[in-house]
């Protein structure tokens, strides 16, 4: 039998389905797996193993007993600890959140499980998603499983690294301004933000309401096409939720990159990028022309101003969200306060860490009176601007292919105390947050020192099929998919393999 | 420096929000390179631009209003910090 945790998501459901192995087998295999090199990562916060186990004894006894439990069937997937599992605690790398057991599912997540999908756990990330090593996480440092001293990308590096190393063939993160791309990217992953409004974010702790969006990361284009089916489609729970029918994606994935017009905007090849990012991205455009692709060079001329509009946009909606941690209904609250007003502030005080209490200032400095117009509405203001440069280029080409960051994983503490710097890993994700735009993350080649390198597609507004089309297409040309980390197998301390 | 010490009081203050006098000195200088950056708007000309709040094209989607179940008291009040005959508890509000 091969080894249930190198199958994929599309290939061990088969084998699943086929009864070749057990559900119990894979969810098995894959705790063994964390067992033996979590230690060493750090990707799950939390391991539901008894849970997982008996989710998969459902699925086998729905299978034995002749039914067709769901597309997802016993397949393990990961999950950021900012979605909501009932029962299970929800952390979101915050010490404020750090007791909190929701009593609901997100959406997401209730619609992995009617998938028949087993929910392995919950991965680690950056607190309230704010950041971009997921060393903002109040608990853990997460490592990338391509070299153990460098982060592994963030907000969802959890995510990102747990599919990396094999401990689940998918997961579950959550994109605000690149945090499933930028993640996927360095520990190389897929990764997809979809359409702002694809996925409900129902039971999803809220970051910056205008801009976040669920989405899958895998280690194929087909594996994540996979998982977004599941979890895509309209949720009257979610106001903001698109009133279209689930898309159905998988049937394009096999039509190639013949006749897709490609861009390159020349802003996102400037200043900043490394060579050892951009050589692999650029052979990656080489092979589409191959493929069929044509490719030009377009211009989206307010890329500059992309990354202050969500410094703005972003903390002035995360000040308004995370107003509700007060210590009273939910969260932690600090002993001893004598009135109402201390409880608020030194349960806030205590509770939050300095990543969040930044942005908190920012977002509220920015929404404050005297300043509103200044900062707010003038972000709001390029934002548009910003929505127009994608809106013109999308006239002339179907797709615009980019690197998703300007370099490969970075070391472990370079960044932590530049803020600044931080933000500037994102600056060829966050336009596409703004835009509401799909974007798909996939590993494109390494650089010299052996990490990976992430290509970004970017299609319009509820095209993934044409972006996961090319980037399948891609993928199969690249032949990077079945590459991973030489993580090196410590022996488990007993039962292990 | 755009962001002075006494801002940063200010805007703890209306975020709920306490620091330590080293703290204050460090929000201060964070925010205020961060607020440098974001000043590179200004040189675009915005005046006649609509502003975008929304990546979606559609008003928010109203469901109807038929009654579903819902969390039981016990559930809601499950996480409280501390909770007492089915209500919230938070220290004294009126003396």
């Amino acid at each position: 039998m091969s080894d249930p945790t190198r199958l994929g998501v599309r290939a061990l459901r088969d084998a699943i389905a086929a009864r070749t192995i057990s559900a119990a087998e894979a969810v098995e295999a894959h705790l063994q797996r964390t067992a033996a090199v979590d230690g060493r990562v750090a990707a799950f916060m939390l391991v539901n193993a008894d849970e997982a186990r008996a989710a998969a004894a459902a699925v086998d006894r729905a299978f034995a007993s002749g039914d067709t439990p769901g597309p997802l069937a016993g397949v393990p997937i990961a999950v950021k600890d900012i979605l909501c599992t009932r029962g299970v605690p929800t952390r979101c790398g915050s010490r404020i959140l750090e007791n909190f057991v929701p009593p609901f599912d997100a959406t997401s997540v209730e619609r992995l499980r009617a998938a028949g999908a087993v929910i392995l756990g919950k991965t680690n990330m950056d607190e309230f998603a704010m950041g971009s090593s997921t060393e903002n996480s109040a608990f853990q440092v997460t490592r990338n499983p391509w070299d153990l001293e460098r982060v592994p990308g963030g907000s969802s590096g959890g995510s990102a690294a747990a599919v990396a190393a094999d401990l689940s063939p998918a997961a579950l993160g959550t994109d605000t301004g690149g945090s499933i791309r930028q993640p996927a990217a360095l520990c190389g992953v897929v990764g997809l933000k979809p359409t702002y409004g694809r996925v409900s974010r129902y039971g999803q702790v809220a970051f910056a309401s205008s801009l976040d969006q669920i989405g899958p990361l895998a280690n194929s284009v087909e594996d994540a096409a996979l998982v977004f089916e599941a979890i895509a489609g309209h949720d009257p729970k979610d106001a903001t939720s698109a009133r279209l029918p689930a898309p159905r994606v998988r049937t394009a994935l096999g039509r190639g990159a013949g006749g897709i017009r490609i861009g390159v905007p020349r802003e996102y090849f400037a200043r900043g990028l490394d060579d050892d990012v951009a050589k692999p991205v650029r052979a990656a455009l080489d092979a589409a022309v191959a493929l069929g692709a044509s490719v030009r060079e377009i211009s989206l001329p307010h890329t500059e101003y992309a990354i202050p509009t969500y410094y703005i946009i972003a903390t002035a909606e995360a000040s308004s969200n995370l107003a509700r941690y007060d210590g009273v209904r939910y969260g932690r609250r600090e002993a001893g306060a004598a009135d109402l007003a201390a409880l608020y502030l030194r349960s806030r005080s205590a509770g939050f860490g300095a990543e969040v209490k930044r942005r908190i200032m920012l977002g509220t400095y920015v929404l404050s009176s005297g300043y509103y117009d200044a900062f707010y509405r003038k972000g709001q203001q390029v934002r548009t601007l910003i929505r127009r440069d994608f809106d013109q280029a999308f006239d002339t080409v179907d797709a615009i292919v980019t690197p998703t960051s300007p370099s490969a994983a970075f070391r472990l503490g370079e960044k932590v105390d530049d803020p600044l710097a931080m933000y500037l890993s994102d600056i060829y994700t966050v336009t596409v947050n703004l835009a509401g735009l799909p974007g798909l993350s996939i590993p494109c080649g390494l650089t010299g020192a052996g990490l990976p390198v992430g290509l970004q597609i970017i299609g319009r507004r509820f095209e993934e099929e044409t972006v996961l089309r090319l980037g399948a297409a891609l993928e199969g040309a690249l032949g990077f998919a079945a590459r991973r980390p030489r993580l090196p197998e410590q022996a488990a301390p007993s039962g292990g393999r | 420096m755009p962001i002075t010490r006494d801002e940063v009081r200010h805007i703890a203050r209306l975020a709920n929000l306490e620091f330590s006098e080293a703290e204050q000195d460090r929000f201060t200088r964070q925010l205020s390179a961060i607020l440098d950056y974001v000043a590179h708007l200004d040189r675009l000309d915005t005046a006649d631009v609509e502003p975008t709040s929304h990546a979606g094209d559609e008003a928010a989607a109203l469901r109807d209003d038929t009654p579903q179940p819902t969390l039981t008291s016990d559930e809601a009040l499950a996480n409280a910090p501390e909770s007492g005959r089915g209500l919230f508890k938070v220290p004294r509000v009126l003396g």
